[in-house]
């Protein structure tokens, strides 16, 4: 059985990926099953500078999901380069890195720095950021300011480059288009949709940053239109994520036209989450006597 | 050893109108829990609750645990209709746990409410050393009280309504016990319990110059440190209350 797939030049054992800011830099996940097992780690959200974060609460659960408002937290690319990478490259599997800045400077910085870093294998860029010198519009929700930064960006690096789509827009395919346009190797579909919860008690949002980005099973019906619109709207390999939480939901993602798949809250809730299904896809192929899991990929699209 | 686990209920018993006891037999696999730690128990079966709750040891046993727990949301309403036998997705031991005082200190353990949860398992394991400060809202909600007297050298009991001991709280009835004291260089402070006694322990601490360890509580998603979700502000920066707490020093804490 083949479950190898291709994201631009960078070659997957498996579909399996881990979505960025739900599996830390891989550390914590390593006592409960043998990270090798992963087509990629895509590791937590970096800056050149590191960030604090938000106060707490950071965190709230809805009905089927949860919103968060971490703000970003994160140790700094020259931390993460130097205490977390040795860790990483003990494992065979691809390590992506996820970064962002707070301008277009701060991310061609970014990932200047991480090019060329002993066993970073791609970059996956957070474009749901504030442009804070740009009235702090977010750079993935304007398809002109998504193809500055990103044509930036790749002019900066060799690496395969992932772009990281925001849903938080009207219509996703024209962004998704800018991307590609720009030189996006490859897309992630999607990243969490803006949302809030509010205490009837102290009649005040639950979050201390009022706002934050719901994931979860609640999310996945969104995703995966989205995929199916982006699929048919660029040529580029779609990686799927979006409250992905068995094998089937993952085939769900595969079958819109993603190449590949990111496990994300469900890493919270179960920590072998990923690693399970991963198992489960291959025993579906199995029943269903698929050898090649690329025979999947795009076939709700037929008509 | 594993610290990701099934555990079959034995009992889950009402010891309150709003509080349970649940008693659960654990694998050999699980490391040995120490006082302080937690556990992330999953109780729903679809995906609504979604996240795992984090629950304090509140004793071992001979076959595992226990978990004593206030209902107070849809997950424990779930996790108090189960029956015996039921199996429970677990993780843990989690975080750190209190350090043990030295010898010639005196430890001092305040528990406001469910935070008796937390500080049961030290006081056993201190076997009649421990001085403890035992507050709730009324005498009914002073859960388990008579096992905490088994195992403490006194309990100083307060009652927010005064239906028992001293009518206050867990905090009052410290400051009420230090204030005539001559020297305080031989206590240690252990606390659990709401936000503004634990605030109050830190600030009875610096007054007195008494080294105090508060277990912190945040919402929390992961529990294993990999969200970043349940942090709390301290004088270097955020930290994990599942990682590098829930125990942490009361003077680190900005409160």
């Amino acid at each position: 059985m083949d479950l190898s797939v291709k994201i631009g030049d960078l070659e997957l054992k498996n579909p399996v990926m881990t979505a960025s800011g739900t599996f830390g830099y891989g550390e914590e996940y390593a006592e409960f099953f043998d990270l090798s097992r992963l087509g990629a780690v895509v590791v937590k959200g970096l800056s050149i500078a590191p960030k604090e974060g938000n106060p707490p609460p950071r965190i709230v659960e809805t009905a089927s999901g949860m919103l968060n408002a971490i703000g970003l937290q994160n140790i700094g690319i020259e931390r993460f380069i130097h205490e977390k990478m040795p860790f990483l490259r003990t494992y065979d599997t691809k390590v992506i890195v996820n970064f962002f800045g707070d301008s277009i400077g701060e991310y061609v910085a970014a990932a200047e720095r991480l090019s060329g870093v002993d066993g970073v294998h791609g970059l996956e860029m957070n474009i749901s950021c504030p442009n804070k010198q740009a009235d702090w519009c977010i750079f993935g929700t304007d398809p002109r300011v998504t193809s500055e930064v990103v044509g930036k960006v790749r002019e900066a690096t060799r690496l395969p480059l992932i772009v990281k789509l925001s849903p938080n827009v009207t219509d996703i395919s024209v962004i998704a288009r800018a991307a590609v346009d720009a030189g996006a190797d490859a897309l992630s579909v999607i990243n969490t949709l803006t949302g809030m919860a509010i205490d009837i008690r102290t009649r005040k949002p639950k979050l201390a940053n009022r706002t934050g980005g719901l994931s979860g099973p609640a999310i996945k019906p969104v995703a995966i239109r989205m995929v199916y619109e982006v699929y048919k709207a660029v040529k580029v390999p779609i990686i799927g994520m979006g409250g992905i939480m068995t094998a089937e939901d993952a085939l769900e993602f595969l079958m819109a036209g993603a190449t590949a798949v990111a496990v994300g809250t469900a890493n919270f809730i179960h920590p072998t989450a990923a690693a399970d299904i991963l198992g489960g896809i291959g025993a579906f192929l199995t029943q269903e006597g698929i050898n090649d899991i690329r025979s999947l990929r795009g076939t709700a699209h037929a008509s | 050893m594993s610290r990701s686990f099934k555990a079959a209920i034995k009992e889950n018993l009402p010891v309150h109108a709003t509080h349970n006891l649940l008693s659960l037999s654990v694998p050999d696999s699980m490391p040995d829990p120490r006082p302080g730690q937690f556990f992330m128990v999953g109780m729903n079966r679809g995906t609504d609750p979604l996240l795992k709750r984090a629950f304090s040891l509140f004793r071992r046993t001979d076959e595992g645990l226990q978990i004593l727990y206030r209902v107070r949301g849809k997950g424990t309403d779930i996790l108090r209709n189960m029956k015996e036998g039921a199996i429970l997705d677990m993780l843990g031991p989690l975080g750190n746990f209190y350090p043990l005082p030295s010898e010639e200190k005196t430890p001092l353990v305040m528990a406001g409410g469910i935070g008796i949860a937390s500080v049961f398992s030290l006081i056993e394991d201190l076997a009649g050393k421990a001085i403890v400060f035992y507050g709730a809202r009324t005498k009914e909600e002073l859960l388990m009280l008579n096992e905490v007297k088994v195992y403490a050298k006194e309990v100083i009991v307060s009652t927010d309504d005064g239906s028992a001991g001293l009518k206050g709280t867990a905090a009052d009835a410290l400051r009420a016990f230090l204030a005539p004291q001559a020297s305080d260089a031989h206590f240690c402070i252990y606390a659990c319990g709401p936000h503004p006694l634990l605030k109050a322990v830190a600030r009875m601490s610096k007054e007195y110059r008494i080294r105090a360890y508060v277990s912190m509580e945040e919402h929390m998603a992961c529990g294993i440190g990999a969200c970043l979700g349940c942090v709390v502000k301290t004088h270097d920066g955020f930290k994990r209350v599942c990682k590098e707490g829930p125990v942490m020093s009361a003077s680190e804490i900005v409160w």
